[in-house]
């Protein structure tokens, strides 16, 4: 079974900043499994100058604090949902965010009241990201009406409207064109807004995303297509899944594109703020190709053996870990301490274990919820227009 | 009341909700510029201009898609299939994404779209445009299908599903474009959801829809002539929701029923309909509830032959004689 101590990253040290994290492992497999796929390239040092772009110069040091606390609250939250998942409190598929942790935070930062995203199936960090209650998130997992979709989305599907999250979509690549589509809707109604369309490097293969590709660059929608590249498509990897490279696919459909480091939150924030600055005001799409890497297997039903190697993982974590990383610049910057981060790690641990609580204590929808929330004239039956029969038995 | 063809009183359904909502935009292929592959949105992009009547690629998940995201922001897309048969493109996008959101959001989002556009056999067109997946639609809760089978109908209920919160498909028919019927000039809804008894009668029940009710009303005239055979003709006119109490009621006065639909037999609208007939006045029937639809096999091109795969007036009249001997 897995390993819960091997994914307790970050770990309480005190790290230099821009140096690599050195992690003691007593897994005899790290050592002897070789590397099947790319392994993870050392860390370069010095500074990086997406550091110092004006995105990031304007942080406040309470708005660090809060960056990071994110990238740890969703670790957290992950690592609490998979015990609970172990626990056989969850059903279906849990596909866990841990690793790609600074995508979603940084990329989610940046938006203002007028952006939205939507994503796949690995959707917990967004959610965080956008500010939803991890109760809620919690509950939602545990299949309870208190979730955020009352239980009748479960794990792939979160949405929050509210704070502009459309989903948490099960189906790869058909997120895609809703993604574009939202950005039609800030366009047709003059909103100066961009949407956020998260996809896996899995679904740059489908044809939804190529058709959304298409029209977004055909009618100047503001849409990002955010690729998070973590190198396999479920257990097949980039090269054997797709021909050339994955960010400049878009070359072919006239829309700018940009790979970034997604192990680096700043740099996340640093190239996305320009492309997002420029969808909002001159309503041009782009696509982006974070790359990034997931520590869990596809989904926990994934045993995770055949197709990579554990010293591949151990490298990602060891050299590559976007919270780790994120701490040594704050560090540096000084506004992190010791007794902080742990304080953080501490509260982060707390409302992940709180959630699990609330999910625990919640009840379930009752069998009368099944039929609730599929039709809006059902559910609003003194606004009903229409007659008939809309559920049958 | 003015004389109308089925295909203007759709154009004047979309322009009137053009004219009323901002919100409403019209996408598809050929919509715009080439005024519509059987002209239905002719002169609604010389009336409103390209922000309302867009013309997209042949590209069918990704405009659907689109419309489907924008319609979660408040925007309200009427999208033309050239053929319904094209459906299967954008499946998961209708029938996963669409018919699920609101339902996976635990009911916090809408998707006001229409998608219209012909879903028919009987041109000539062989087996991949001419199907009608009015039954493979409905079997997806959350949604909505009509299929109007005059102008009148046409016009009034698609007013009524732009105008629906809930994602609504309207199946109509490229053969009955020509057909002409009576269209108030003033302006009216027609509810989804509710039947409509075209023709009164006594000794049979036809249940049906789309354009077998034209057939249906050719034959009942020549079943009351020449055999004395009064039959009440049932147009559902919308197959979810489904008015289930006009069609049982007419059971209850005829007490023998034939269903005269577009579909092949198996898992087509008339299963559903007779297993709900015989389940909710099994009493009241005096024979088996019978069925004549579109022979079990791929549309087939032969254009003689397809007339005979599909229901016709005369296939619909012999079915009719067989129920009342039955």
């Amino acid at each position: 079974m897995w390993d819960i101590s091997l994914e307790s990253t970050p770990p309480l040290l005190k790290i230099p900043a821009f140096q690599t994290v050195s992690k003691k492992t007593t897994d005899k497999s790290a050592v002897t499994a070789p590397a099947t796929a790319a392994p993870a390239s050392p860390v370069v040092s010095g500074p990086n100058p997406a550091h110092a772009a004006p995105v990031n110069k304007a942080l406040t040091r309470d708005e660090r604090i809060e960056l990071y606390r994110k990238l740890v609250r969703i670790r957290r939250f992950e690592e609490r949902s998979l015990r609970a998942y172990q626990a056989k409190k969850i059903g279906g598929f849990l596909h866990l965010y841990i690793g790609q942790e600074a995508v979603a935070v940084g990329c989610c930062s940046l938006m203002g009241k007028d952006d939205h995203v939507i994503t796949a199936y690995r959707d917990h960090g967004h959610a965080i990201a956008v500010g939803m209650d991890t109760k809620a998130l919690m509950a939602e997992l545990y299949g309870k009406l208190t979730g955020c979709s009352k239980g009748k989305g479960g794990s792939m599907h979160y949405f929050d409207p509210a704070r502009n999250f459309w989903g948490g979509h099960g189906i790869v690549g058909g997120q895609v064109p809703l993604g574009a589509g939202l950005a039609y809707a800030l366009k047709y109604k003059g909103i100066k807004g961009a949407a956020m369309a998260f996809m896996g490097d899995g679904a740059v293969n489908q044809g939804a995303v190529h058709e959304a590709y298409n029209l977004a660059s055909l009618w100047d929608l503001p849409v990002i297509f955010v690729i998070e590249n973590n190198g396999y498509s479920m257990g097949t990897s980039q090269a054997r899944s797709s021909a050339g490279d994955l960010a400049t696919r878009a070359a072919g459909y006239d829309m700018k594109w940009e790979v970034i480091n997604g192990h680096d939150l700043y740099e996340v924030r640093a190239k996305m703020d320009p492309l997002l600055r420029r969808a909002r005001e001159e309503s041009k799409p782009a696509v982006v190709e974070i790359m990034t890497y997931r520590y869990r297997g596809h989904s926990v039903a994934d045993p995770d053996k055949t197709y990579r190697s554990k010293s591949e993982i151990e490298d990602y974590q060891r050299t590559k870990d976007p919270i780790n990383l994120f701490r040594a610049v704050l560090l540096a910057e000084g506004v992190l301490d010791d007794k902080l981060i742990e304080q953080i790690d501490t509260e982060a641990r707390a409302e992940a274990d709180f959630a699990a609580d609330f999910a625990e204590a919640s009840p379930f929808p009752t069998p009368e919820e099944i039929q609730k929330d599929v039709y809006w004239e059902a559910d609003n039956p003194s606004q009903r227009t229409s007659g008939g029969r809309l559920f049958f038995n | 009341m003015p004389l109308i063809t089925y295909r203007e009183a759709l154009r004047h359904a979309m322009s009137e909700e053009l004219t009323r909502d901002e919100n409403v935009v019209i996408l598809g292929e050929e919509v715009g510029q080439f005024h519509g592959a059987y002209k239905v949105t002719e002169g609604l992009l010389e009336k409103f201009g390209p922000k309302r009547i867009v013309d997209t690629p042949i590209s069918e998940a990704g405009f659907i898609g689109i419309g489907i995201g924008a319609s979660m922001l408040g925007v309200r897309p009427v999208m033309e299939l050239m053929f319904w048969s094209f459906y299967s493109v954008a499946f998961d996008q209708i029938l996963n994404n669409a018919a699920n959101i609101r339902y996976m959001s635990g009911g916090q989002i809408n998707c006001p779209i229409v998608i219209r556009g012909p879903a028919n056999g009987g041109t000539n067109v062989g087996a991949t445009h001419s199907h009608t997946p009015e039954n493979i639609l409905a079997h997806h809760p959350g949604v909505k299908v009509v299929v109007p089978a005059t102008p009148y109908d046409a016009k009034g209920l698609l007013k009524s599903a732009i105008r629906d919160n809930d994602p609504v498909f309207i199946l109509e028919n490229t053969i009955l474009y020509g057909l002409e019927g009576e269209v108030p000039a003033e302006e009216y809804t027609i509810p989804l959801g509710v039947a409509d008894v075209k023709r009164a009668g006594t000794d049979l029940t036809i249940v049906t829809y789309g354009r077998p009710v034209i057939q249906t009303l050719a034959a009942a005239q020549q079943l009351q002539q020449e055999h004395n055979i009064s039959a009440e003709i049932v147009d559902l006119r919308t197959i979810r929701p489904l008015d289930i109490d006009t069609v049982l009621a007419s059971v209850r006065k005829t007490h023998r029923v034939l269903i005269a639909e577009e579909q092949r037999p198996f898992c087509g609208v008339g299963a559903q309909l007779a297993y709900m007939i015989q389940n909710e006045a099994f009493d009241e029937l005096d024979a088996p509830v019978q069925r004549i639809g579109t022979v079990d096999a791929p549309a087939i091109y032969s254009p003689p032959v397809e007339i005979e795969q599909l229901p016709n007036s005369q296939r619909i009249l012999k079915a009719a004689l067989a129920t009342m001997d039955a």
